[in-house]
Order: C-alpha cells, then structure tokens, then sequence
C-alpha cells in the first residue's frame, strides 16, 4: 500500500461518491486524504490472516447474550408515515411523487 | 436554584413539593438559554410550543393529585441528529436547511411519554463527524468552562448545554467518543451505552455499526435514570436488543468493595497531560481506599483503533450519507439541468469540507481494488481489539483509563490538521469499536480549572456495572 493518492484518483473517487470539488477542494483532500491514508497504513504491521472481519458487535459476542437482529419481529400491517407529511419535505414534489430533472431524453 | 447544578431527583423534589411548576422550570430554563446562550450557541432550534404543551399535562397532574410519571416536569435538551416533530433537524448541515421530520426518534419519544419535557435542539459536528464541535455548519460551540475553548464533539452542544444550566440534562450520540469526549470537556457526566441498547429510530445515520444515543446528565444517578427509561427493544430498530432492561439506578448504588477493576497500561503511555494522568490515578487510588481491587491489565491492540475506526466509520458514513442528495428533503441545487448534475452540485453546497473528507475516504477505501486492503483489513483488527476487551473482562469487573489525552484545546487549534484532530480520539474509539459500555465521569480539574474526565468502561449490557464504578469515583471528589 501507501501508494499516493494522485489528484486523478480523488476526482475519479469524488465522481463515484456523487461530489463535486472545486479545484482547490481537490488539491486540499488529496494532501489530507495522503495524510490519513498514511497514518492507517500502520494497520499492515499486524499479521491478521485467518482472523475473521467484524461486520457488527453481536456477532463476536456469540450468545452470550442475546443477539440484536436475531428477533424478527410480527408481519403485521401497522399505519405508516402520512405521505403527505413525507412529500410536504420534498425541494419539489406533485401530489404522489418526488420531481427530479428528466432523465430520459427523446 | 442553582440551574448549574440542578439534578433530576432535585427539579424532581421541587416539583413535588410545589416549589416550582413543570411550566416555571421550563420558562427559566429559556431565560436562561435567552440571555446567556448567545456566547455558546449551543442551542439550535426551540421547542417552545411542544414543550410548554407537556408542561402544562404535568403541571395538570400534578394539581390533579396524580402520580407523577418518573420524569415528570424535567426539562430536557436534544441532540439535532435526534428527530423530533415540531422541530427542524439539519444534524449540524446546510444540506438538510429547512427539514421537519414527520416522525419522532424513539428515544425521544420514550422520554417524554416518561414526562419530560423536550426544550429543543442542540448544536453538534456535521452529521456527528468531529471531535470539537468546529464542523457545525451553524457555528461552533464554545465551552461553557472557558470561552476560548471547544466544547469537544461531536456532541458538543448537549454537553455545553448540561454544564452551562441550560437544560437539567440531555441527549448525545457517541460513535467513536462524542458523548465521552465532550462530557470530559465540559465536565459533566456522558453514559455510552452498549451498542443495541437503545433503539437507533430516528438517529440520523453515520456509522451504523457504530452510532449509540446516550444521555449527558449533571450526576451519575440521572445517567443510569434516563437509560432505564430509553433502553430496550424497540419495532422500528432490528438492531435494538432484547436483553433484559435492568433496574440501572439500584444497580449504580450498589457499594463497589471487592471489585476488580481493570487499568490498561496502553491509556497511560506518552502524549497523556500530567495534570490528567495525576488526577486519574487519584481516581483509581480512591476506588482502592472504598476496597476494590486494582489489577494491572493490558489491550495489546489498542495503538490500532483509530486507524481501524477511520476506515470502518468513513466507509459506512460513505454509504448512509448517500441518502442526502436533493430529492426527498432538504436542500437541492436547482441550477442543474441533469439527474447526476443536480445530485453532485446539491451534496457539493450542502456538505462541509469534513463530511466530504471522510466521504471520500470511506469511498476510496470500499472501492475496487482497495476493499480487501482497507475495509477488510479494519474488520479483522476490529475483531482482535473486541477481543482484547473479551479476555480482559474475564479477570475484572470494570475497566478504568483517562478519558481524553488533553484538556479542551482553543477554537481554531487542530482545524487545519484532521490527522491531529483524529488523535484526539485515542481513549474513545476503541470502546466504540467493541460495542461495549462506558462512562464519562469527572474527576477534577486542571490548574488552569479546566474540567478532567475519567472513563469507567463495562462489559456488553453491563451498565449497571460501569455505573456502580462511576458512582464511586463521583463520590470520592465530594
């Protein structure tokens, strides 16, 4: 690892994160996203083969207590939120949809 | 009545006794937010009309005779990534400018339905993303100890508002340190409860395997009431457990002789104040002198948990921050003619420069190519530090470390170095990253009289244990 993060690569990741940086923004993640990346490199100082990845707490605590996630809970209909209330949040919105720029062009 | 320090159990006699009223309590405390608020800002949005409201049901209880609800009258602060109907929620950002959200935060709700009355909401870092409350798109909160400096973060506005008297306690979120940190800071006290105690509905999400919602309070004892009140499972949170609620205020007034505690050699190594490390070991010499035993214990992994907690935290935040792109609430760049243009150009004006940081660094670490190296590689020492606290917790009851390397730093110190500022985090995120208990208690103060904290870690579910420990080491400074 500890390869350098080159400005392509930050305008290619903020592309894939749906961000637009100015130029100057660019300049400045690519200095600070080096500076951290450098820092979690120490990570490779520890031989972690055969050492499963921890997705989420309860898993490692293997039933000792009860699990969170494991209690499903009844598929019963129970009222919602208003869609009303919902779309009154909308920037923009008709009666029943969310409006966003077209996307189908013909 | 000393608002700095007005407890539950006080504001509690008060109201019993006719002394106060629900609705005088809450009309001081906003006195007090209008007069003195303005040099903290921690404040972000009032809930005058729905918190007057439930004044006014338990003012008309009480006149009524009835039994008063556990926390009937007491006037409460909340963090603004909690959802609250009435109230604007723009969790720090410029990107959710102008958001009501149409439904309650459980956690909330479980308070007021108790009979606490909600004053409004308090400032934090965008989206929970910051160690000293500097990142708020609304402007920094200043420590109520000293106005110079930070409040800690990210829950900086819930901690300022406790110390300052602005509210008799309040609600925080702690995903790698912003109940702890903060509470050391301001020099009040921060329950992190385990990860899935409290229900997560209505939290504003950034890093879900991470986020907890927890109480900051004037004293121990309204830690452990507030979460007996919050804590349990919850229909709307799959990750909110269904272990067993325990009765947390007699568990923290239990005497703490004869218990092992725990105290790490890596929280106490270089880059640790003096002044903090003197009036820690003080703290674990006084639990001595009430009969516990201390042992010597060591968490050989922990010199790697915030590098493992940036790449976990931002990869996450990557993926839940994706929902905020101008169509379903908020703001939205209306200047762009196409679907991507609109999404990229709203997150770009509404998003603050640490969000896009770690926006993009969860990204670029969950990317091909990198998935394995970064992602999968922090999971894996993930699992080596939880285990770290499993083998611990096999010998002692509790675990005790300082709970910040430094008092509060002045506004403006680390802005400039995010690396710095990370590093502020060291005594918080492992803890985080394990999913177990902690509390933030103070234990003095540096000769400078800024406020010192001291961290009491538990087991999973075991908060009535880090409570017990945190109610002795409060009750040593008296």
């Amino acid at each position: 690892m500890s390869e350098t993060v080159t400005l392509d690569v930050v305008r290619r990741v903020a592309e894939l994160a749906l961000l637009e940086l100015k130029d100057d923004e660019v300049a400045r993640m690519q200095k600070d996203l080096n500076a951290i990346l450098g820092h979690i490199d120490q990570l490779n100082e520890l031989d972690t083969a055969g050492v499963p990845p921890m997705a989420q707490v309860s898993e490692i605590l293997g039933g000792q207590v009860e699990a969170s996630a494991e209690a499903l809970r009844e598929d019963v209909v129970r009222p919602s939120i208003d869609r009303t209330a919902v779309l009154r949040e909308a920037p923009e919105a008709d009666h029943r949809f969310f409006k966003v720029p077209k996307v189908i062009e013909r | 009545m000393n608002f700095e320090t007005l407890s539950i159990d006080q504001a509690r006699a008060a109201l019993t006794s006719g002394e106060t009223t629900a609705t005088a309590l809450a009309e001081a405390h906003y006195a007090r937010i209008a007069q003195e608020d303005g040099k903290i800002n921690s404040y972000l949005s009032l809930a005058k009309d729905r918190a007057l409201a439930q004044a006014s049901k338990i003012d008309a209880l009480a006149k009524a005779g009835d039994p008063l609800p556990p926390l009937a009258g007491i006037p409460l602060g909340i963090k603004d990534v909690l959802t609250m109907v009435g109230s604007p929620a723009t969790a720090g950002s410029k990107i959710l400018e102008g958001y009501h959200p149409p439904y309650d935060c459980t956690a909330v709700a479980k308070l007021e339905a108790a009979g606490a009355v909600l004053l409004g909401k308090l400032n934090c870092d965008e989206f929970a993303m910051g160690s000293s409350n500097e990142n708020s798109a609304y402007g920094p909160v200043h420590n109520p100890r000293a106005l110079d400096r930070v409040p800690g973060g990210s829950s900086g506005g819930s901690a300022a508002a406790v110390a300052a008297g602005f509210c008799v306690a309040s609600l925080g979120t702690d995903t790698g340190g912003s109940i702890r940190q903060p509470a050391a800071f301001c020099g009040v006290t921060g329950l992190l409860p385990t990860w899935g105690r409290v229900s997560r509905f209505g939290l504003i999400a950034f890093a879900s395997s991470l986020d907890r919602i927890g109480p900051f309070t004037k004293n121990v004892k309204d830690a452990a009431t507030l979460l007996g009140v919050m804590a349990g499972s919850d229909i709307m949170d799959a990750t909110a457990s269904h272990t067993p609620v325990n009765d947390y205020v007699a568990e923290s007034q239990k005497p703490v002789a004869g218990l092992k505690i725990g105290v790490p050699e890596e929280y106490f190594g270089e880059g640790l104040d003096p002044e903090i490390r003197a009036a820690v070991e003080k703290s674990i010499a006084d639990l001595k002198a009430t009969g516990c035993e201390i042992k010597k214990i060591s968490l050989p992994h922990t010199r790697y948990a915030i590098p493992t907690y940036y790449v976990i935290a931002t990869a996450e935040a990557s993926s839940n921050l994706s929902r905020f792109d101008g169509v379903r609430f908020g703001l939205r760049d209306k200047s762009a003619a196409t679907l991507t243009g609109m999404y990229r150009q709203t997150r770009d004006a509404g998003f603050g420069a640490e969000v896009k940081r770690r926006i993009l660094l969860g990204t670029y670490a969950l990317s091909a190519g990198y998935y394995d190296a970064y992602y999968k590689k922090a999971q894996q020492v993930r699992t080596l530090l939880t285990r770290d606290f499993l083998s611990a917790f096999a010998d002692v009851d509790a675990i005790v470390t300082p709970m910040t390397p430094t008092p509060a730093f002045k506004l403006g110190e680390k802005t400039d170095d995010p690396v710095a500022m990370y590093l502020a985090d060291v005594y918080t995120v492992a803890a985080s990253l394990a999913g177990i208990c902690g509390v933030s208690v103070p234990c003095g103060n540096t000769k400078d009289g800024l406020p010192i904290g001291v961290q009491i870690l538990g087991k999973h579910f075991d908060e009535g244990m880090a409570l017990r420990v945190a109610q002795a080491v409060e009750d040593a400074q008296r």
